[in-house]
């Protein structure tokens, strides 16, 4: 058995041994079993990946190649690179705390947790395919339980917020998969077969104008879930009325396919496209980081707070993508991880505050630092995080992105640098309005007073998101150069 | 030099941070008290053993002190630019490792008694150890970024400390408000940063600060908007430095920041944390100096005369006494400022720059007194306000003498240290710049004269009539003011262009009596003007007061810049900028998306009838279809 294929074959299983469990009790310990099997296997594969990169320098490692459709040349085709190894391991943590998180869903748990694993199935395959239409598979896979997840479980406006939430994404995939037919039909350009290989299209030179004018469509295909604006509105209402695990796997792991498949698809496949057009989705990545930021700052749901945040962080992630040099790519693989664990984090932590104070409204809460210090300790400090003070991952990732996006020689790129730099300001002004209105002060409700305190499985969910964070920006070496390494075949593809 | 046991300076308090901090609940408050001590005591003894090893025996070659770096790779961003984590060793960095732990050493002992009983105790000691890890950090750093890292550590340090009593609002404002404007100017810092980097190729200090190296022989060939793109970065740099130093127009915060206990304010908001802009500017001295000839060093010390004179006009109407320390510390910060900014490089040139650093140092001592002791007298009365305080001299004689040494060692009275240090920096500004001298000396004579008129305030006038008894503090709070006091006595005496000079060679530094002679003068006229309105309780302060009218008000309104900051947040940002994004958002963004959502809808149930599911309609349809392509096909067919 491959090592690869165990990060589907594991969670299959779990389904399976879900579908034969009964009630909460076994569902949640059959999930957390399966999730912990994962956890050990991301790690594991991140101390194999390193044995194996000493002695083996192809682009891809531990790859596995399976004829799938032979008519068009669709394969099972697997690999990683220090990139995907590292969002695998982020899609480990983030899924096994969704579970520990979700540890009290009395409604319908086998089937929750059901749809869980399975979207947990299309993110660890997205993230391992080399195979165009393998991976356009897995992302649908990923992206279709959300619907149930939300429209089931949900609160509030829930069939609307599934509904809007589905449509946008399903839209962006039609896209995305005219994008990929495109790629795919003109993968012969030098004359070889037709292919959706990634890492043989890669040497391919597709004629320009197609590039041009796919680019675009694969760019935006994949943005759409990596809340590229004006295209985010389905993040805030899906996020406020998807149950907490879902908020959390889904800005943590879901909203990653984005730039990883715009990195993986659209600029690696399509370099000259993403020279030519990289000008205008910069202004738009750059708008939508300043724009999520302040738009931030009016919210008074929690959820919509974090919501805005992540179109403001996420979109640093894209405007890096278009830089097209190596550290701004760094910063972006590197935010996609820190923004991953950050927002999980702050969901799960909504998650607690609401499920103990039934409401989401920051004006109405008040001084939770002295009801629940050990939650509102740890949401001080993913807002430290999230607004990127250095011993955070957050503070790591941005400074790739603004030094390797000021490195560029065109004074346009600098300025554009600048104006995103600037969010740094208005993101510490939304945490801090949050943290003052919520946490500190005098406690606003005379019901808080009785709160309950933090259990085992929430502290235990917290702190498997926390780690991450501050391993992230306390030494941030090895993973930075491990991700730098696997960027210089890229690079060089794209000069 | 051995650096194994530098190394440990900050670690000790950080280690005690994540101790005091992980553990919080389950450590007693007597045995954190002892913990905070004890940790900073190693590093305390650690940064003196530094300090002797560096000024008394590796330190000097031939004269010249040498700089010792240690460091390693924290992070790489290209082939050339990294963040590197290490210490370096040099004059002014050993300097603060000295003032740092001097004054941090004196707030931890006294805390125990200050902070006794509090609820938050423990928590109070595992802030005092993060904030002095990351002060540490921050003055011993060997590049740009981790000095920018370690700024930001102590910003957050800052935030956390002022929020300390955090169910009270307005303490909850400072400190929000604290990091906010202090995050603004470190925008421009990390710009600041962005530029010297990009044009430079390296953030590291030692290859930047070379005067035979690149950047400072090559600052001509690079230029943006009629300047070299260096000096921009020095500029951008500058403001981050002006934001934590708290100078015009960044002042606002530090008043506000009152709101944190008193020894948090006599560490972070005098003595160490303040001091960082200053540290800073001196840290790329060369870079000031040389760049552009001292372009962006000019405005160094014009931003810092002004803000020395304005702040020295406000702390004369203040009521509150720790805001009277507040406005005299950012003139203090202003005048330090200064000198850096007359400063030239070479040897005696380099007066200004040993000025500053020299007056950085006694002024970390007598400001951190003062704050004490004021934060003793609030102990007793449990007031912030002059006008609930007044001859407290017969209750508290060890903090009344010790505030009378350090008030007279800010007013420039020899032979107490602050004297010394304002010398050499008006002698300085004397031989650089005429205005920005009379400047200073205006300065002095306010100093002397604000500083007076509240230990008249405190401890002479008119006694107020006490619910309590008010008594002396206990030991832990008498010892550390004794200490400083002592310091601000003997401070001065040290010969500090032997130590710390700009181009780290040592030369001999004399008064300069007839600019002394005028200094003291003016000192003591402020003196003896504050002794004749506010020894005995008379109504001639009012009197001047009414004279001045609306100038007055504006004074003691701190010339409205809070309310211009508020307006501008409030007003611009959150209303104009902020709310109708938030509104755009919600109606048009989303609007155009849920609009083609219910078009779509209504296009199908528009449509839908096509799908009628009767043969008779659909056979129609299809022999329609078959009838168009036909009369299109002879259509084309016969043309």
């Amino acid at each position: 058995m491959d090592i690869l294929s165990l990060f589907i074959i594991v969670p299959i299983a779990t389904i399976l041994a879900l579908v034969f469990s009964k009630g909460l009790k076994q569902s949640r310990i059959v999930s957390m079993v399966g999730s912990i099997v994962q956890l050990g296997m991301a790690i594991n594969l991140i101390f194999a990946y390193f044995k194996e990169r000493a002695v083996n320098s192809d682009i891809m490692v531990f790859t596995k190649d399976l004829v799938w459709f032979k008519d068009f040349n669709i394969h099972y085709n697997i690999g990683v690179d220090g990139i995907s190894v590292a969002l695998l391991l982020l899609t480990s943590i983030v899924v096994l705390a969704g579970v520990f998180i979700s540890w009290k869903m009395n409604d319908l748990p086998k089937e929750f947790f059901v749809s869980l694993i399975v979207l947990s199935i299309g993110v660890y395959g997205f993230f391992i395919s080399l195979d165009l239409f393998t991976m356009f598979v897995f992302f649908e896979i990923a992206v279709i339980p959300m619907y149930l997840l939300i429209g089931i479980w949900g609160t509030g406006p829930k069939e609307h917020s599934a509904m809007k939430l589905t449509l946008m994404l399903m839209g962006a995939s039609a896209i995305l998969l005219v994008a990929i037919l495109g790629i795919y039909f003109n993968s012969d350009a030098d004359g070889g077969a037709l292919t959706f290989n990634i890492l043989e299209i890669a040497k391919v030179n597709i004629p320009i104008e197609a590039q041009k004018l796919f680019f675009p469509l694969a760019f935006i295909g994949f943005a759409v879930i990596g809340a590229l604006f004006p295209f985010h509105t389905w993040s805030p209402d899906g996020h406020a009325s998807a149950p907490t695990a879902v908020s959390m796997l889904h800005a943590g792991v879901l909203m990653k396919l984005g730039g990883y498949g715009v990195f993986r698809v659209a600029m690696y496949l399509l370099p000259e496209g993403a020279l030519h057009w990289s000008w205008f989705f910069i202004i738009l990545a750059a708008i939508g980081v300043i724009y999520g930021a302040f738009s931030a700052i009016k919210q008074t749901d929690l959820k919509y707070i974090n919501a805005y945040s992540s179109v403001s962080h996420l979109g640093l992630v894209l405007f890096a993508l278009l830089m097209l040099n190596k550290t701004a790519w760094n910063g972006a693989i590197l935010q996609s991880l820190s923004h991953g664990f950050m927002t999980a984090l702050f969901f799960a932590l909504i998650g607690m505050i609401y499920g103990r104070t039934h409401t989401r409204d920051v004006t109405k809460l008040g001084g939770l630092l002295k009801v629940i210090p050990f939650i509102s300790t740890i949401y001080v400090i993913a807002g430290l995080a999230s607004l990127g003070l250095p011993g955070f991952s957050g503070f790591v990732a941005e400074m790739n992105i603004f030094v390797g996006a000021f490195e560029h020689d065109n004074m346009f790129y600098r300025i554009a640098t600048i104006v995103s730099v600037s969010a740094i300001v208005v993101t510490a002004v939304y945490i801090l309005r949050v943290v003052g209105l919520m946490l500190m002060g005098p406690v606003k409700n005379e019901a808080f007073l009785t709160l309950e305190k933090v259990t085992w499985y929430e502290k235990t969910g917290i702190l498997l998101l926390l780690i991450p964070i501050v391993g992230m920006g306390v030494a941030p070496l090895w993973l930075s150069d491990m991700i730098l390494e696997s960027l210089e075949p890229f690079i060089q593809g794209m000069l | 030099m051995n650096f194994s046991n530098i190394i440990l300076i900050p670690l000790v308090p950080l280690a005690v941070f994540l101790l005091l901090g992980i553990f919080n609940q389950k450590i007693k408050p007597a045995v954190s008290g002892y913990i905070g001590v004890a940790g900073l005591l190693t590093s305390t003894l650690f940064s003196f053993y530094t300090a002797y090893q560096y000024f008394f025996v590796h330190g000097k070659i031939n004269g010249v002190y040498q700089t010792f770096v240690e460091k390693t790779v924290w992070m790489n961003f290209t082939e050339t630019l990294r963040i590197d984590m290490g210490v370096l060793i040099d004059p002014i960095s050993v300097m603060m490792l000295i003032v740092v732990s001097t004054v941090s050493l004196m707030v931890h002992i006294y805390s125990r008694g200050y902070m006794k009983g509090d609820d938050g105790y423990t928590k109070f000691f595992a802030f005092l150890s993060l904030f002095s890890f990351s002060m540490y950090g921050l003055v011993l750093a060997t590049n740009l970024f981790q000095i920018y890292i370690f700024w930001e550590l102590v910003g957050v340090s800052s935030y956390l400390l002022i929020g300390y009593y955090y169910t009270k609002p307005s303490a909850v404002a400072a400190a929000k408000k604290a990091f906010i404007v202090t995050r603004f100017a470190d925008l421009g810092f990390l710009i600041g940063i962005l530029i010297m980097g990009y044009y430079t190729g390296t953030y590291d200090f030692e290859i930047l600060n070379n005067p035979e190296g690149d950047a400072i022989l090559n600052w001509a060939s690079t230029s943006f908007m009629g300047l070299s793109a260096l000096t921009w970065g020095l500029i951008l740099i500058f403001l981050g430095g002006a934001g934590k130093s708290a100078m015009f127009p960044f002042h606002i915060w530090l008043p506000d920041a009152m709101e944190g206990p008193t020894p948090v304010s006599a560490l972070i908001h005098a003595a160490t944390m303040v001091v960082a802009g200053v540290f800073l500017v001196a840290r790329l001295f060369p870079l000031y100096y040389f760049v552009e000839n001292g372009f962006a060093l000019n405005i160094v010390a014009y931003v810092g005369a002004f803000s020395s004179l304005f702040a020295a006009i406000i702390a004369i109407t203040q009521t509150d006494i720790k805001r009277v320390l507040a406005f005299s510390t950012m003139s203090q910060l202003g005048y330090m400022m200064l000198a850096l900014g007359v400063s030239g490089y070479d040897d005696h040139e380099g007066l200004g720059y040993m000025a500053s650093m020299f007056h950085l140092f006694t002024h970390a001592m007598f400001k951190a007194l003062l704050f004490l002791g004021a934060g003793s007298v609030i102990h007793a009365v449990h007031s912030n306000y002059l006008k609930d305080m007044g001859g407290l001299r017969k209750y508290m004689p060890i903090t009344h003498i010790t505030f009378l040494i350090a008030a007279l060692a800010i007013a420039g009275v020899p032979p107490f240290a602050g004297f010394f240090s304002k010398d050499e920096i008006l002698v300085a500004a004397f031989e650089h710049n005429k205005l920005i001298y009379f400047i200073g000396v205006f300065v002095a004579g306010l100093t002397a004269f604000y500083m007076f008129r509240i230990y008249f305030g405190i401890f002479w006038g008119k006694e107020t009539k006490y619910e309590r008894k008010p008594h002396e503090s206990p030991i832990s709070m008498t010892f550390p003011l004794m200490v400083l006091a002592l310091l601000s006595i003997v401070g001065g005496f040290i010969p500090f262009s032997e130590f710390v000079t700009a181009d780290k060679a040592t030369f001999e530094a004399h008064l300069n009596y007839p600019l002394a002679a005028v200094a003291v003068g003016v000192g003591l006229i402020g003196i003896i003007l504050a002794w004749i309105f506010y020894k005995k309780e008379n109504d001639l302060a009012d009197k001047l007061a009414n004279f001045f009218g609306l100038f007055y008000k504006w004074t003691s309104d701190k010339f409205y810049f809070d309310e211009i900051y508020l307006f501008v947040t409030k007003k611009i940002l959150f209303n104009l900028v902020s709310a109708p994004i938030a509104k755009f958002d919600k109606k048009y963004v989303d609007g155009t998306m849920e609009g083609i959502g219910n078009k779509t809808v209504w296009t199908s149930d528009k449509i839908k009838g096509l799908q009628s599911g009767k043969v008779q309609d659909y056979g129609f349809a299809f022999i329609a279809g078959v009838v168009i392509i036909a009369l299109v096909f002879i259509y084309l067919w016969t043309n």
